[in-house]
């Protein structure tokens, strides 16, 4: 059995009054990408902000790789966050550098590599994004697809051993959304990297998943394959999948 | 009634506190990174944020000097003293008048700058991604700005200074018919480079002031476009008022007992 790369438990995160986690448990293990699943507001985005060190949690255990990251300093979680790439929801490219400069950011910030072989390297992860003729081009003059899909190279260049997706494939249009989604498969097949991937978006989880977790309320209430949860009766798991109006999931969405 | 205005005022007071001493811990990480500054970055900054704004900086002292050499020039002449017009606008423009207007425009016009472009970058979680690339905020952005501002800001009063007195003199000369040699006169008499060198350590102070009031603000900026207006007005007001406060005491620091 694969050893376990990210191990929440009982993760918790309260803003003030407000208790966003409330006691999450979950195991990722080597090389599988795991979707977390839910409703707005139920704190899927905010568990990866807690696994790259945006947010300190307030309770519970998170271990990455082993090592226990609930309470590192800044400068012990830039040694971690070397290893880890994240997709943000809108791309958070950077708007004063181009395409190829942004890819390069990491390197050029953490690796003293020849700038040739910076080159070839932004060349080679724009091929695989299918952004090539991007290279010279700025944020601005892309579009939202473009975006995530150089927001992706990026997160790639430092050769992660992790990669976390917010919301990859929100405010796209089909086509570049299955796209997006096949990315991320393929991304996991070459790089074999360990994913979290954070979506409403079903048809990327069947797509690009190994495993789906559904959280709820801030708690994560059920762990699957993508055909488990697909053929699943649990009338939680089917009113999030089909948005039916199902006795007691629809209360307990809200 | 009474237990609501002392609450307000505690928080409004516990905000103030709060806000300083973020203020003053950025001010010393900035510091601290200073020897790790990426030279590219600051040269670039520099051009931006200085060298843009000698035009305005040039414009405003040119004004400045001519008005102020307006309302003394016929006044002084008519009390037979022409030949303190030169000193008088020299000391007036390189102890007060540039660094503190130099200040304020730079203010409004970099402070601004920086607290938008920051506050933008901050709701579009462009600050977050630097963070989750493991590049220090502050180490990226923080320190180039501040050095440039910090340095470029003596430059540009330099460049006040000679516009502004040349201002001074063409309507000292033409206005109240002093005459050219009686004003330069006046200026040698009367100034010492220190004037000058106070009015750039005033520069430096009035730099730093507006890149870490600039960036605090925008690094802080709350979500959405509002949030960005919001901390981009704050950021020149209160570096409008700093200046102001500090201008008071680096004056009796440096030419009081002098």
């Amino acid at each position: 059995m694969a050893e376990s790369v990210i191990s929440l438990q009982g993760l918790e995160l309260a803003f003030g009054e407000k208790r966003v986690l409330q006691g999450v448990d979950l195991e990722v293990k080597k090389g599988e990408t795991m979707a977390v699943i839910g409703p707005s507001g139920t704190g899927k985005s905010t568990i990866l902000k807690v696994l790259i060190g945006l947010l300190a949690p307030t309770g519970g255990k998170v271990f990455i790789e082993g090592q226990d990251v609930s309470s590192l300093t800044e400068e012990e979680w830039n040694e971690i966050r070397k290893h880890i790439g994240m997709v943000f929801q809108y791309s958070a490219l950077f708007d004063f550098l181009d395409v190829g400069e942004n890819v390069a950011f990491g390197l050029r910030q953490h690796f003293r590599l020849p700038e040739e072989e910076v080159r070839q390297k932004v060349d080679d992860l724009l091929e695989d994004v299918g952004m090539s003729d991007a290279r010279a081009m700025y944020p601005v003059e892309l579009s939202g697809g473009m975006k995530k899909r150089v927001s992706l190279a990026r997160a790639l260049a430092i050769e992660p051993r992790i990669v976390l997706y917010d919301e990859p494939t929100a405010g796209l249009d089909p086509i570049r959304m299955m796209n997006i989604s096949r990315l991320i498969r393929e991304t996991q097949r070459k790089h074999k990297v360990t994913s979290i991937l954070v979506t409403h978006d079903m048809d990327s989880v069947y797509e690009a998943a190994d495993r789906v977790a559904l959280i709820n309320n801030g708690k994560i209430v059920a762990v699957g394959t993508p055909e488990e949860f697909r053929h699943s009766e649990d009338p939680l798991i089917r009113g999030f999948i089909t948005g039916e109006e199902i006795t007691g999931a629809t209360e307990a969405f809200r | 009634m009474l237990q609501d205005i002392c609450t307000f005022v505690g928080a409004v007071i516990l905000n103030f506190c709060r806000a300083t001493g973020q203020m003053m811990l950025l001010f010393l990480e900035t510091l601290s990174r200073i020897r790790k500054v990426s030279i590219k970055e600051m040269l670039r900054q520099m051009a931006l944020l200085g060298a843009d704004s000698l035009p305005i900086v040039l414009l405003t002292m040119l004004c400045t000097g001519m008005v102020f050499s307006v309302q003394t020039a016929k006044e002084f002449v008519a009390l037979g003293a022409s030949g303190t017009v030169g000193g008088i606008v020299a000391i007036a423009m390189g102890r007060e008048l540039v660094p503190v207007l130099t200040g304020v425009v730079v203010a409004g016009r970099i402070g601004a700058a920086i607290a938008a472009e920051l506050g933008t970058m901050k709701v579009t979680e462009q600050i977050d991604a630097l963070r989750v690339m493991a590049t220090s905020p502050v180490q990226y952005l923080v320190v180039p700005r501040f050095l440039a501002i910090a340095l470029m800001m003596p430059v540009l009063i330099v460049f006040g200074n000679f516009i502004g007195n040349a201002g001074g003199y063409f309507v000292a000369h033409y206005y109240a018919d002093i005459g050219s040699m009686t004003y330069l006169h006046s200026i040698k008499q009367f100034c010492e480079p220190f004037d000058l060198f106070g009015g750039m350590i005033k520069g430096v102070v009035f730099g730093a002031i507006i890149s870490i009031v600039g960036c605090f603000k925008g690094l802080n900026a709350k979500q959405g476009a509002e949030g960005v207006g919001l901390a981009t007005t704050a950021s020149v007001v209160l570096s409008i008022i700093l200046i102001f406060i500090f201008d008071y005491f680096l004056t009796v620091l440096l030419y009081v007992g002098e």
